[in-house]
């Protein structure tokens, strides 16, 4: 079998594939011409790994390094795209945690957080959750950076603290010395700490849109408390090395998906935010009150 | 989604508009209550006025009831003296910081008001070493209202102008001047050059004008006058002087002095000057040694019989820390015995000439903590109730409840029971009668209620202008306490005659009394009362006395949860057996909560006879009817430990939040008149200034950080009970309506209940029964502050038995229902009977306020909801569409027990303490504005007229305001030799020398040099006398 693949290979139009299934490999020639359709690449996939019948997912590894789902005609053909001069593939039992794809949020994951609902499948959302994101990088300026933190469950917390400070602020009158609200502190394990994004000396520049310019320490502790589920922070960071500079001059693939359908960030935020904060109404009419049943019933305008 | 969005848009013109008409901010309309810490007080017999000045610089004139109103200092300081010029409406004002003040009584178009025309700083302040001596300790204006005469501390009397408060520097007398004219037959203790003291009191003779009693520190008294500036008479007083009071006739005067004792002093013959000795030395409470009397008034009677009144006096060891006035009429004493400091007292006298007699019709004290008037014409001399001024915190406040538009019969009602409380002693009239009150009378009568700390409730007339109390409940009666001794009405022993006067009390006898919650249904006139300690008193009106056993009960609020214990304090224990209560309010039914903790919230619906209470740990209902518990509900978390271990665990924190807040207090207190500068700073000001204390504080110390943290279920505290509330809505189906019981809780969730309470009309009833119908978890778990059910045009549902009285406000069934909720972050609207949210605003998220108070109330027919924000700021939005309809800033931003204590009424007015005494009324509607309206008729000859250019300029007024530079020693005798230096003061070596002997000497030599320095700017002289470091404070 090996040998008929390697056969195939001095071809121009044929694309090498490497897969891999837990510890197999395969590596055989894909006709260019032929490869159309991504049911028959999984058809063929399982049966040159002999496991027909089974679940997998079909990630492959494209030139930076990084995972991407095949599940459908358009991303086969833009893997097969990208196979220079290799594509290769994992095969992943859809039993097993595909954990690798935790790893990349600003990526793939507004890719996955834009569709939710649509009933299109891009790569495994079901055990996948967003945590932050970086949004409106296109209508920022380069030294801000918009961060939204998504608290899901309640066993991890926010973790970190906020403090008043000295910064710099261009008005009419000229460059003057005004307070501001920094981040003093991010706890080790905390979802701030988690996903990078926020460090210590940051300024807090907006809470969910709104400048905090003119507010009480106070005020802004309120402000991020009060939408601690879906918080949306602008901070201008201490380190700007690592500025949305550095990532819009990224390779177009990367650049093109992250921020693109966040672009009336107020608009949009408000709407999906207001999706996960729905009220939790409990109707136990007719039972005991001593037995509350919870029958969770959804709250927004439904 | 989007149909929110779409409501929230458009008819934008329409929303102006009725904004405009309906929301108007009206704030500091009235302030009801006593000025916090008084230190002044002033009476104009020719106008009677009463002026009261504040230590953080405050002004009240009183009048007749009803006329009240003020200013204030800015920037502030404390009031130490204040005089009327009398009969021209003008008040002069000494503050600590030495600075002179005079204000007038304006009329204006809204009537009259208190505006301030001139202001001088005098020299010296004190705790500038060098310029103590010329301090001001006394002023005295004169009664032909030309003159002011300032006694020093140095000892020098000196003079200014009125009203343009120039300063004749000719006419100053000083000390020396006193005792180095042709004087004979003063003792040569006196003679050699000692000090005579600081000028303690200065008093001008009642018969002719110009002549003053000057009476000096050591004791010693002059009769100076002032027109010829020539010495009358000496008094040889030998104890150390405390004040000066003239006889009617002026020929006699009264001395009071440091050691308990007064001399009655005799004026007269024609010798120049004679020296006098005493006539007559009386220490009343002695002969143990007694504190100083520190005023002392002499008033002549047609019975011949003078009236002497003073205060202290009293045996140190003894007596010597009661607050006591004594009234002495022949053998006639009475020790009036206050429980507060006092401050200053007059008499309401003849003071016509044509009056032989003074006759005092009253006695008026300031108290540190209230004022109190006595008829001085009826014998035992009673206590006159007073119209204003009330003594709100006479214990401390723990709660306040406003019931607009009392209906006639309960408020006649609860007024009997009043009059039958304190059955009035005397026929006579408020004493101060000045001015006239034209406002009219109030359309609707308002109640406010206040609970207090030591277990009673105060009933007040709020519906005009001034608070007047109606009726006193208590509620210590009901419990056993500590506090009960049957014996301490026991008399105490005959000598001093004391006698106890005087409401304020700050000690409680037991904190567990505190009333915590009110409701009152107006309609039924059946008052809920709920305290520290879990109790929950149920009352009736009743017009006779009752002699009744209080029916009492438990409700477990812990239900089965096990494995807590509170550590908190102990339930009360009722008395047993039957009590006797007096007409008014009457306790019926008693239910105490397990654990004791106190009560957070009460709702009573007196149609259903249901009363719903809550605590830190759940909340009960209960039925006084039939006196059976119907409900009780945990709702603490089970992770929730620091709910169950009571207030003792709690204690350090409480402490300390405490220590803070009164800290807070003190700060804004202090800079209470900076408060309006503050508010009207606007952003590069304040910004400044925050910059400021950025830049100190990063010096100092690690800047403060806050944790950002979303809530959890376990957050403590999470079980408080925030709010109840009774309707007859649609909750579980659409078709029918039915009584309901609402709850909500710190952590965010909201329980509905629908009851079943049977019909009443029958003999047999059933019992009531509640079933959780709805359970809402908000999710942003923000503590619910407010629970209101909506009918389908947004109003809020009709009160119990409101409907049975007035037909028009019956319950709409026409509509849906809706249900708001109120949390500290947000509000939110939802529609029932199936919970689907139709409104909502994000209050905190949006602008980093917090939600304290919410009230729907009426503003000019339409209703909207109120919020009162940690900011200070109150809000108003609309109902049910949640639109902003107004926006204003009211209480302070750090004040916040004022925030804490502020109600709303009805009508968009609310109510909040500024102080632990006074409560500030402010207003939001349109509609309801009460303010002060009265005058003051003031006639004023042209001549007195203040010049419009005040003279104040950087320096002292002094020698520029007299016009041209005065030159030494010129036509008034005034006159110090241009060699006069200190060598010519004699020191007296050979005595036995002190300290104050000393201090006292630098003190007199430094006023000289001041007032040289004064006199000859160009003089050489002035140079070499400044040698020793004293620097004019240039001001």
């Amino acid at each position: 079998m090996s040998g008929q693949q390697r056969s195939c290979a001095g071809t121009a139009n044929i694309i090498e594939v490497k897969s891999k299934f837990r510890t197999e490999y395969r590596r055989f020639g894909l006709q260019q011409a032929s490869a159309t359709g991504f049911q028959e690449f999984y058809k063929l996939l399982l049966s040159i790994h002999r496991i027909p019948g089974l679940d997998v997912f079909l990630p492959y590894v494209d030139f930076h390094g990084k995972l991407f789902p095949i599940n459908n005609d358009d991303s086969f053909r833009r893997a097969v795209s990208c196979a220079q001069p290799l594509l290769r593939v994992i095969l992943q039992h859809k039993d097993d945690e595909p954990r690798t794809f935790m790893k990349k949020k600003k990526g793939s994951g507004a890719k996955a957080k834009g569709k939710p609902r649509s009933g299109l499948l891009i790569g495994p959302p079901m055990d996948f959750h967003l945590v932050s994101s970086i949004i409106d990088v296109d209508i920022l300026p380069e030294t801000l950076r918009r961060v939204r933190l998504h608290k899901h469950s309640s066993n991890k917390t926010l973790g970190f603290y906020i403090r008043d400070g000295q910064t710099v602020r261009l008005t009419p009158q000229g460059v003057e010395k005004v307070s501001g609200i920094f981040i003093s502190r991010v706890v080790p394990g905390g979802l701030a700490a988690s996903t990078g994004l926020l460090s210590v000396d940051d300024e807090v520049v907006e809470v969910n849109g709104i400048e905090v310019a003119g507010k009480s320490l106070d005020q802004v502790t309120d402000m991020m408390v009060a939408s601690s589920h879906c918080l949306v922070i602008t901070v201008k960071p201490a380190n700007q090395c690592n500025s949305m500079a550095h990532l819009s001059s990224r390779p177009p693939d990367s650049a093109h998906s992250p921020a693109s359908k966040t672009q009336l960030i107020s608009s949009a935020m408000d709407g999906e935010c207001d999706n996960e904060e729905h009220d939790i109404i409990i109707e136990t009419d007719g039972l005991s009150p001593s037995l509350p049943v919870p029958a969770v019933a959804s709250g927004d305008g439904d | 989604m989007m149909k929110f969005r779409f409501k929230r848009q458009g008819n934008d013109t329409q929303r102006e508009k009725a904004k405009q008409d309906v929301f108007a901010f009206n704030k500091q309309t009235v302030e009801h209550g006593f000025p916090s810490q008084p230190s002044a007080l002033a009476y104009d017999p020719i106008l009677r006025l009463m002026a009261i000045g504040t230590k953080s610089g405050a002004v009240k004139i009183y009048g007749s009831p009803g006329v009240e109103f003020g200013g204030r200092h800015v920037p502030g300081g404390a009031v130490t003296q204040m005089h009327f010029l009398l009969g021209q409406g003008r008040l002069l004002c000494l503050l600590d910081k030495n600075t002179l003040h005079l204000w007038e009584i304006s009329p204006g178009d809204k009537g009259s008001s208190l505006d301030k025309t001139l202001s001088i700083t005098l020299p010296g302040r004190p705790g500038v070493e060098g310029v103590r001596a010329s301090r001001v300790t006394t002023l005295l204006p004169t009664r032909r209202c030309d003159l002011l005469c300032m006694g020093t501390e140095g000892g020098a009397v000196r003079t200014l102008a009125l009203p343009s408060l120039a300063a004749l520097e000719a006419r100053m007398l000083l000390q020396d001047q006193v005792l180095q004219r042709r004087v004979s037959g003063v003792p040569d203790e006196y003679k050699c050059g000692r000090s005579l003291g600081p000028v303690e009191s200065l008093q001008e003779h009642p018969r002719y004008p110009g002549k003053i009693l000057i009476g000096y520190s050591r004791g010693l008294v002059v009769l100076w006058d002032l027109n010829t500036w020539q010495l009358d008479a000496l008094f040889l007083g030998n104890q150390s002087l405390e004040s000066l009071s003239w006889e009617r006739s002026g020929r006699n005067f009264v001395s009071s002095h440091s050691n308990g004792s007064y001399v009655l002093w005799a004026v007269g013959g024609s010798r120049c000057p004679p020296v006098c000795r005493p006539m007559s030395c009386t220490r009343p409470y002695g002969p143990s040694p007694c504190k100083a009397i520190s005023k002392i008034l002499w008033r002549t009677s047609e019975s011949g019989i003078p009236l002497v009144l003073f205060s202290g006096g009293m045996s140190r060891a003894s007596y010597g820390d009661r607050h006591c006035l004594t009234v002495t009429q022949g053998d006639t004493q009475v020790a009036l015995d206050f429980t507060s400091r006092i401050i200053d007292f007059f008499t309401v006298h003849h003071t016509e000439d044509g009056d032989r007699f003074d006759d005092p019709t009253a006695l008026v004290v300031l108290l540190e903590e209230e004022l109190i008037a006595f008829d001085l014409q009826t014998t035992g001399w009673p206590v006159i109730p007073s119209p204003y001024l009330a003594s709100l915190h006479s214990s401390a406040i723990t709660c306040s409840y406003h019931v607009s538009n009392v209906p006639r019969e309960l408020w006649q009602r609860v007024a009997a029971a009043g009059r039958l409380q304190s059955p009035s002693q005397t026929a006579a009239k408020w004493p101060i009668s000045g001015g006239n009150s034209f406002a009219s009378a109030p359309k609707q009568k308002d109640l406010l209620l206040t609970g207090h700390e030591d277990g009673t409730v105060r009933f007040w007339d709020a519906s005009g202008m001034s608070l007047t109390p109606l009726y006193k409940l208590s509620t210590a009666s009901v419990f056993q306490t500590d506090g009960d001794h049957s014996n301490s009405s026991a008399q105490e022993e005959e000598w001093p005659p004391f006698r106890k006067v005087g409401l304020f009390d700050p000690y409680s006898d037991d904190p567990r009394l505190g009333v915590q919650k009110i409701s009152l249904c107006k309609y039924s006139g059946r008052l809920v009362l709920a305290g520290t300690a879990g109790q929950v008193l149920v009352m009736c009106l009743n017009e006779e006395w009752s002699d009744h056993v209080i029916s009492s009960s438990v409700i477990d609020l812990l239900q089965d949860r096990k494995g807590f214990t509170w550590k908190g304090h102990d339930q009360l224990d009722p008395k047993a057996g039957r009590i006797r209560f007096m007409p008014g309010f009457q306790p019926v039914v008693l239910v105490q909560c397990i654990p004791p903790a106190s009560i957070t919230t009460v709702a009573l619906h007196a149609e259903w006879n249901l009363v719903a209470f809550g605590t830190s740990h759940g909340f009960g209902l209960f039925d006084y009817h039939f006196r059976c518990p119907v409900l009780a509900r945990c709702t603490l978390h089970p992770m929730d430990t620091i709910a169950m271990e009571g207030p003792l665990s709690r204690i350090k924190s409480l402490k300390k939040s405490l220590h803070q807040s009164f800290r807070r207090i003190r700060k804004s207190r202090l800079c209470g008149q900076s408060r309006l500068l503050v508010q009207g700073l606007a952003g590069k000001e304040s910004s400044k200034q925050l910059g400021e204390q950025g830049d100190s504080r990063d010096a100092d110390v690690a800047p403060v950080q806050r944790r950002i943290e979303a809530r959890s279920a376990e957050d403590s505290l999470s079980g408080v009970v925030r709010c109840l509330c009774f309707a007859d809505t649609y909750l579980r189906d659409a078709a029918q309506h039915g009584p309901t019981l609402w709850a909500g809780t710190n952590a965010g969730c909201v329980f509905a209940y629908a009851l079943k309470v049977p019909l009443r009309s029958g003999s047999w009833g059933g019992a009531v029964e509640a079933i959780l119908s709805k359970e809402i978890q908000l999710t942003h778990r923000a503590p619910v502050v407010g629970v209101a059910v909506l009918d389908g045009q947004g109003n809020p549902l009709p009160e119990p038995y409101q409907a049975s009285w007035d037909l028009a406000t019956s319950l709409d069934v026409q509509a849906s229902h809706s249900v708001l909720i109120a949390s500290e972050e947000q509000i939110k609207v939802f529609s029932l009977p199936k919970i689907t949210m139709k409104a909502k605003l994000k209050l905190t998220a949006n602008e980093g306020c917090r939600i304290r108070k919410v009230a729907l109330v009426s503003l000019a027919g339409s209703h909207a909801l109120l919020c009162l924000t940690n900011l200070g700021d109150v809000q108003a939005f609309s109902v049910p569409g949640l639109r902003p309809q107004g926006r204003e800033n009211c209480i302070h931003r750090e004040d916040v027990s004022g925030m804490a204590s502020c109600v709303f009424t009805k009508t968009g007015q609310g109510f909040y303490l500024i102080s632990p005494s006074e409560f500030e009324r402010f207003s939001l509607s349109k509609c309801q504005v009460s303010s002060s309206l009265c005058s003051v008729e003031v006639q004023r000859n042209s001549q007195t007229a203040v010049p419009s250019t005040p003279p104040w300029r950087s320096g002292t007024p002094s020698a520029s305001s007299t016009g041209g530079p005065p030159s030494l020693g010129g036509q008034d005798g005034v006159r110090i030799s241009p060699g006069f230096s200190c060598g010519d003061i004699v020191m007296d070596t050979t005595g036995d020398l002190t300290v104050e002997d000393v201090k006292d000497f630098l003190a007199s030599v430094d006023e000289m040099e001041n007032n040289l320095r004064n006199r000859s700017t160009n003089d050489w002289h002035s140079a070499g006398i400044l040698i020793n470091g004293t620097v004019w404070n240039v001001l």
